[in-house]
C-alpha cells in the first residue's frame, strides 16, 4: 500500500488545477488555461492509476483509508476509502475528465478558462462523492458538485439552456435535501456520520422504509429512475458537449452508486420489502423509455432516453440482488460510461461542424467522414448490446441473473436488445447511410487529429472491456459477496 | 447623607459608556470638521467601535478560564441587576461592533455620492444605534431592554429618514416608526402582565418566580397571556410572519447602507432578547413557547421564501429571504427544548441558532456591501435586471455575488449550508421529523430565487450600455475578506461552532 494520500490528490489535484486555470484570467490567456487545465486532468487521472495497481482484490472492506478529524461538534470525519464497488469510478471520472478537456479544446471559444475550471472542479467533487465515507462529507460533495454542472449547462448551453439548467439544479436539489433529513436521522440514531457504522446499525423495519424512501427520492432523481426522469433529456439538449459527457458518464452514476453505498447497506430489510417496486420502475425505464428513444428526431435527446432506459438496467440488476445481476449492473455503469461519453462525444464531432442535432439535417456522412462513420459504428454497436463490446458484457450478466430471478422480467429486460438495436440503428442508418443530403454535409470535413485521439481511445476502452471484462469484474468481486452476505441477514 | 448610595461597579458596561462619551465627543468634533468628506468623523467612528468591541472582548478575557461544571459563574451583574456582562452578551457585543464597522465601511463611497445624506449625523446614529444594540444586549431586567430596544430603533428611524429627498425613505420611516411603535407596545404589555404575576422586572428573579408557580392554575392564565404578547413584539423585531409587514418596506425604502445598519447586526441584538426572555427567563412555559415559535418558524419560512420569488427588487427579495432565514433560525430555538429536558441537546440547539444567526450576518454583510459598491450616483444597483450578465462585466464582483447567494440558498462548501444543517441537525435530534422535511422543502423553494440571480449574472447578456464598475482596492479587499470568511467558516466550522457552544455553555 502507498503511503500517499491517493485519495485525497483525486480529489483536490482537479480542484486546484481548477482554480489555477481561473487565476489565468480573462480569454486572452485562452491557450494557457487549456494547457493548465489539460496537465491538471491528466496529473488526477495519472494519480489514479496506482490506485488500480495497488488495489488488493482479495481483501474486503476499505483501502487506501484517510481519517482526519473535521468537524467534531457534529461527529463528522475527513474519512476516505474505496472498495472494489468505488474504484473503478474514481478512475473512469478522472479519465473522462481529460476527454472532456479535449473535446471542449476548439468549441468552447467563450470564457474558456471558466469553462475548463467548472470541469476540472466538478472532476474532482465528483471523486470526492465516490470516495468519501463519511455521511456529511459525502452530503458535501453530492450537493456542491451541481454547481459547476449548473453553471456549465446554464453559461456555455443552447437556447433554452436557462431553464434546463434551473430545471436540473432543483430536481437534484430536492433529492438531495430529503437525503439530508435521513443522514441527519441515521446520526440522531447512531451519534455518528460514519457510512461504515451506519451499515451495521440495527434499524427496525418502518424506519428503514422510510430511510429507504428518502433515499430512493434522492438517488432516482439522479440515476434518473421513471418517473423522475424527465430533467435529464433537457439537461443533456441544451448542455455543451462536455456537459452532456460528463452528466451521462458520471453524474447519473452517482445515483446508482447512492443505491449500493446507502439503500441497499443500510436498509437492507427494507430493500427487500421494496424490490418488487425497484423491479417494476426499472423495467418501465427499459422497455417504456426504449420506445421513447425510438421516437426522438434529435440525436442527443435519443442517447439521453437511451441512457435511461440503460441505467434501467443497472437498479434492475441491484434489485435482484445476486452477485451477478449486481456484478452485472456494476459492469454496465462502467460500460455506459465509456459508450454515452463516446455517443455524446460523436454526436458533438458533428455538432461542432453542422451546429445541427436534428438527424433529419444528416444522411450520407459515410462518403465525407468515413473514419468517424466507423469509429461511431462501433460506438453504436455497443450502445445496442453487440457482443465483444463493453455494452454487451453488463446486459448479458444482467439478463442472465433475470432468468434465475423470474422469466417475465428476464423477458421484459431482454426486450432491450431488440429495442436498443433499433433506435441506436436505425439512427445511425438515417446519419450515415444513404446519399449525401444536402452541401453541408458534403463539406464535412474528417476527424482531425485530437478528435481521432480522444474517440479512438474510447474506442479501445470499448472493446477492451468487451473482450476483457475480468479486469474488471475481479476488482469488484470481494466487494460484492460482502455486500450480498450483508443484505441477507435481518436488521432488526 | 449618602449612606444608601452604593456606587455601582462601571467596569461591566465599560464598553457602552465609553462608547457613549465616544458619540457626544463625535457629535462635538463634527461641527468643527469642514471637508464634505468627513474624514475625521468616519474614523473616529470606525475607532471608537474598535476600541469598544477590545473593550469588551478584554472585559470577557478574564470569563475565559476553564471552570468546573457547576462551580458558580463570576457575578457579572451591576446597576442593581440591570445589567449583566456574560460571555454570550460580550461575544455579541463584539461582533455587533464589528459588524457596524463594516457596514460603515461598505457604506464609504455610497455616503459620498449621495450628498443628501448628512454623513456626520449618519456616524453619530449609527453609533447611537450600535449602544442600543449593546444595552440590548446586557439588558437583564425588563426597562433597559426595552430602554435598548428604544435607542436602537429610534436611531434607525432617524437613519431611515435621513435621505430627506427621498419619498419611498420618507414613508419607510415611517412605517418602521409605527409599526415598532406597535411592537414595544405589545413587548411591555406582555412585560406588564409578567410583572404583575411575579412582581419583579429583573429576568433572573421573573425566572425564578415563575419556575415556583409551576402548577398554579391561575397564574398560568396571566402568564400564557403574557407570553403571547412578549412573542409577538419579539416576532415583530425579528420580523417573523404574521408580523413581518414593515420589513420588505424598510429594507427596500431605505438607502441601502441603511438597510445593511438593519439588516445585519440588529438581528443579533433581537436573538440575545428572544434567547435571554425565552430561555433565561420564561424556560418553565416552554410548553407553550415552544409551538409559538414553531408556528412562526414555518409561516416565516413558507410565506417568505414563496413571496421573495416574486420579486423584481433584490433588496424586497433580500427582505423577504431575511424573513425566511429568521423562520430557519426560530426552528433551532424551539427544538432546544426536548421531553427529559436534557442541558446537552438544548445548547446544542441554541448554538446552532447562535451559528446561524452569526453566519446569516455575516453573508448580509456582503450581499449588501456588494449592492453598494455596483451603485453609482443616481442608480441604486437595486434591481435585479442590474444584475444582468455580470460575470461579462466583472467576473470577480459576479464570483462574491455567486458564493454569497449559494451561501444562503444553503449551498455546501459555503457557511449557509453548515449555519442550515446544525439546525436541521437539532430539529431531527429534538424528534421533529416533519418539521425538518418541511423547512427542507420550504429551502427547496428559497433555492429558486437565489439561483435566479447566479442566472442572470451568469446566462444574461450584460446590457451594452452599462457603466462601468469600478471600486477601489480597500473596498474589494473587505468584500474578498468577507466572501473568503464564507466560504472557510463553511468548510472549516469547528472554531465558530465552539466559541458560539461555549459562550451559551457558560452563560446559561
Amino acid at each position: 500500500m502507498s503511503s500517499y494520500p491517493l485519495l485525497s490528490l483525486a480529489v483536490w489535484i482537479p480542484v486546484a488545477a481548477g482554480f489555477a486555470v481561473l487565476a489565468t484570467g480573462a480569454d486572452r490567456n485562452a491557450a494557457l488555461a487549456r494547457r493548465i487545465a489539460l496537465a491538471g486532468a491528466a496529473l488526477g487521472f495519472l494519480v489514479t492509476l496506482p490506485l488500480y495497481a495497488g488495489f488488493d482484490t482479495a481483501r474486503s472492506g476499505m483501502q487506501f483509508e484517510e481519517i482526519h478529524a473535521w468537524i467534531p461538534h457534529f461527529n463528522a470525519r475527513y474519512h476516505l476509502g474505496v472498495d472494489g464497488i468505488s474504484l473503478l469510478f474514481v478512475i473512469l471520472n478522472s479519465l473522462v475528465t481529460v476527454f472532456v478537456i479535449l473535446a471542449g479544446w476548439k468549441a468552447v471559444e467563450n470564457q474558456v478558462a471558466q469553462y475548463n475550471a467548472a470541469f476540472l472542479i466538478m472532476s474532482g467533487l465528483m471523486n470526492g462523492i465516490f470516495v468519501a465515507l463519511d455521511g456529511l462529507l459525502f452530503y458535501v460533495f453530492f450537493e456542491a458538485s451541481l454547481i459547476p454542472l449548473y453553471l456549465i449547462v446554464g453559461v456555455w448551453g443552447g437556447p433554452r439552456r436557462v431553464y434546463a439548467a434551473i430545471k436540473f439544479f432543483l430536481y437534484t436539489l430536492s433529492g438531495s435535501l430529503l437525503f439530508l433529513v435521513a443522514i441527519l436521522y441515521l446520526f440522531a440514531r447512531s451519534g455518528s456520520f460514519a457510512i461504515l457504522e451506519w451499515h451495521l446499525l440495527p434499524l427496525a423495519l418502518h424506519e428503514q422504509v422510510w430511510l429507504f424512501i428518502a433515499f430512493l427520492v434522492a438517488f432516482a432523481v439522479k440515476v434518473p429512475m421513471f418517473p423522475l426522469h424527465t430533467w435529464l433529456p433537457d439537461a443533456h439538449v441544451e448542455a455543451p458537449t462536455g456537459g452532456s459527457v460528463v452528466l451521462a458518464a458520471i453524474a447519473l452514476k452517482l445515483g446508482a452508486y447512492g443505491f449500493v453505498r446507502f439503500s441497499l447497506p443500510i436498509t437492507p430489510d427494507a430493500a427487500h420489502e421494496l424490490a418488487w417496486l425497484m423491479i417494476a420502475l426499472s423495467l418501465i425505464a427499459v422497455v417504456y423509455i426504449g420506445f421513447v428513444a425510438l421516437a426522438q428526431t434529435d440525436m442527443k435527446k435519443l442517447v439521453a432516453y437511451s441512457s435511461i432506459s440503460h441505467m434501467g438496467f443497472v437498479t434492475l440488476g441491484f434489485f435482484m440482488m445476486s452477485a451477478l445481476a449486481i456484478e452485472g449492473a456494476l459492469v454496465q455503469m462502467i460500460s455506459h460510461g465509456f459508450v454515452s461519453a463516446a455517443m455524446f462525444l460523436s454526436i458533438g464531432v458533428l455538432y461542432d461542424r453542422m451546429h445541427s442535432r436534428q438527424i433529419a439535417d444528416y444522411g450520407g456522412v459515410a462518403h465525407t467522414m468515413p473514419k468517424f462513420a466507423a469509429l461511431f459504428m462501433l460506438f453504436a454497436m455497443a450502445n445496442a448490446g453487440l457482443p465483444a463490446t463493453s455494452g454487451f458484457v453488463g446486459e448479458f450478466m444482467v439478463i442472465l441473473a433475470a432468468v434465475q430471478f423470474n422469466f417475465w422480467v428476464a423477458f421484459a429486460a431482454a426486450s432491450t436488445l431488440i429495442l436498443g438495436a433499433a433506435y441506436t440503428l436505425w439512427m445511425y442508418k438515417r446519419v450515415i447511410f444513404g446519399a449525401v443530403a444536402n452541401d453541408a454535409v458534403r463539406a464535412l470535413a474528417d476527424l482531425s487529429g485530437r478528435e481521432y485521439l480522444i474517440l479512438g481511445l474510447l474506442a479501445l476502452c470499448v472493446l477492451g472491456m468487451g473482450l476483457y471484462p475480468q479486469a474488471f469484474t475481479e476488482v469488484m468481486h470481494v466487494s460484492v459477496n460482502d455486500l450480498l452476505q450483508h443484505i441477507a441477514l435481518k436488521k432488526y | 447623607m449618602f449612606e444608601n448610595f452604593a456606587a455601582p461597579n462601571l467596569l461591566p458596561a465599560a464598553p457602552e459608556i465609553f462608547l457613549l462619551f465616544m458619540v457626544c465627543l463625535i457629535l462635538l468634533v463634527d461641527l468643527g470638521v469642514r471637508s464634505p468628506r468627513r474624514d475625521l468623523t468616519f474614523m473616529l467612528t470606525q475607532a471608537t467601535l474598535a476600541v469598544s468591541a477590545l473593550l469588551t472582548l478584554w472585559y470577557a478575557a478574564a470569563d475565559l478560564m476553564p471552570f468546573a461544571p457547576g462551580e458558580p459563574a463570576r457575578a457579572m451583574l451591576t446597576f442593581y441587576n440591570m445589567f449583566i456582562a456574560d460571555l454570550l452578551g460580550s461575544f455579541l457585543k463584539a461582533l455587533v461592533c464589528l459588524a457596524v464597522m463594516a457596514s460603515l465601511a461598505y457604506s464609504r463611497r455610497y455616503l459620498e455620492e449621495r450628498s443628501s445624506i448628512p454623513q456626520g449625523e449618519y456616524c453619530v446614529l449609527a453609533l447611537f444605534a450600535t449602544l442600543g444594540m449593546m444595552v440590548m444586549i446586557s439588558a437583564n431586567h425588563f426597562l433597559s431592554l426595552y430602554l435598548g430596544l428604544e435607542i436602537l430603533s429610534l436611531s434607525l428611524c432617524a437613519l431611515t429618514a435621513l435621505q430627506r429627498d427621498s419619498v419611498t425613505a420618507s414613508e419607510a420611516a415611517m412605517k418602521y416608526f409605527v409599526l415598532g411603535a406597535l411592537a414595544s407596545g405589545m413587548l411591555l404589555y406582555g412585560m406588564s402582565m409578567l410583572y404583575g404575576v411575579t412582581g419583579s422586572l429583573e429576568i433572573t428573579e421573573v425566572a425564578e418566580q415563575v419556575h415556583a408557580m409551576r402548577g398554579m392554575p391561575t397564574n398560568k392564565t396571566v402568564l400564557a397571556f403574557g407570553l403571547v404578547f412578549l412573542v409577538a413584539g419579539l416576532a415583530f423585531k425579528l420580523g417573523a410572519v404574521p408580523f413581518h409587514m414593515w420589513l420588505p418596506d424598510v429594507y427596500h425604502g431605505a438607502p441601502t447602507s441603511v438597510t445593511l445598519l438593519i439588516a445585519a447586526a440588529p438581528k443579533l441584538a433581537a436573538f440575545v432578547m428572544v434567547i435571554r426572555l425565552l430561555v433565561g427567563g420564561l424556560s418553565s412555559l416552554f410548553a407553550d413557547w415552544q409551538s409559538m415559535l414553531m408556528l412562526l418558524a414555518v409561516l416565516s419560512m413558507g410565506l417568505g421564501n414563496f413571496v421573495a420569488i416574486a420579486q423584481q427588487n433584490i433588496k424586497r427579495m433580500l427582505a423577504w429571504s431575511a424573513i425566511a432565514h429568521m423562520g430557519f433560525m426560530l426552528l433551532g430555538l424551539a427544538s432546544g427544548v426536548v421531553r427529559g429536558g436534557n442541558r446537552y441537546i438544548a445548547l446544542e440547539a441554541y448554538t446552532a441558532s447562535l451559528f446561524y444567526m452569526v453566519t446569516y450576518v455575516l453573508a448580509t454583510l456582503a450581499v449588501f456591501g456588494l449592492i453598494m459598491l455596483l451603485s453609482r450616483r443616481g442608480f441604486e444597483s437595486d434591481e435585479l435586471d442590474d444584475f444582468k450578465g455580470l460575470n461579462q462585466r466583472s467576473r470577480w464582483f459576479a464570483a462574491m455575488m455567486l458564493i454569497m447567494m449559494l451561501s444562503l440558498a444553503g449551498i455546501p462548501f459555503f457557511v449557509g449550508f453548515i449555519a442550515k444543517f446544525a439546525v436541521l441537525e437539532s430539529v431531527v435530534i429534538s424528534g421533529h421529523y416533519w418539521l425538518a422535511v418541511l423547512a427542507v422543502l420550504f429551502s427547496l423553494i428559497g433555492a429558486f430565487f437565489y439561483l435566479r440571480v447566479i442566472w442572470l449574472m451568469y446566462f444574461d447578456e450584460a446590457d451594452k450600455n452599462a457603466a462601468p464598475i469600478e471600486a477601489s482596492f480597500a473596498d474589494r479587499t473587505l468584500l474578498s475578506v468577507n466572501s473568503v470568511l464564507v466560504a472557510a467558516i463553511g468548510i472549516f466550522p469547528q472554531f465558530l461552532l465552539n466559541a458560539c457552544g461555549y459562550v451559551l455553555a457558560r452563560s446559561f
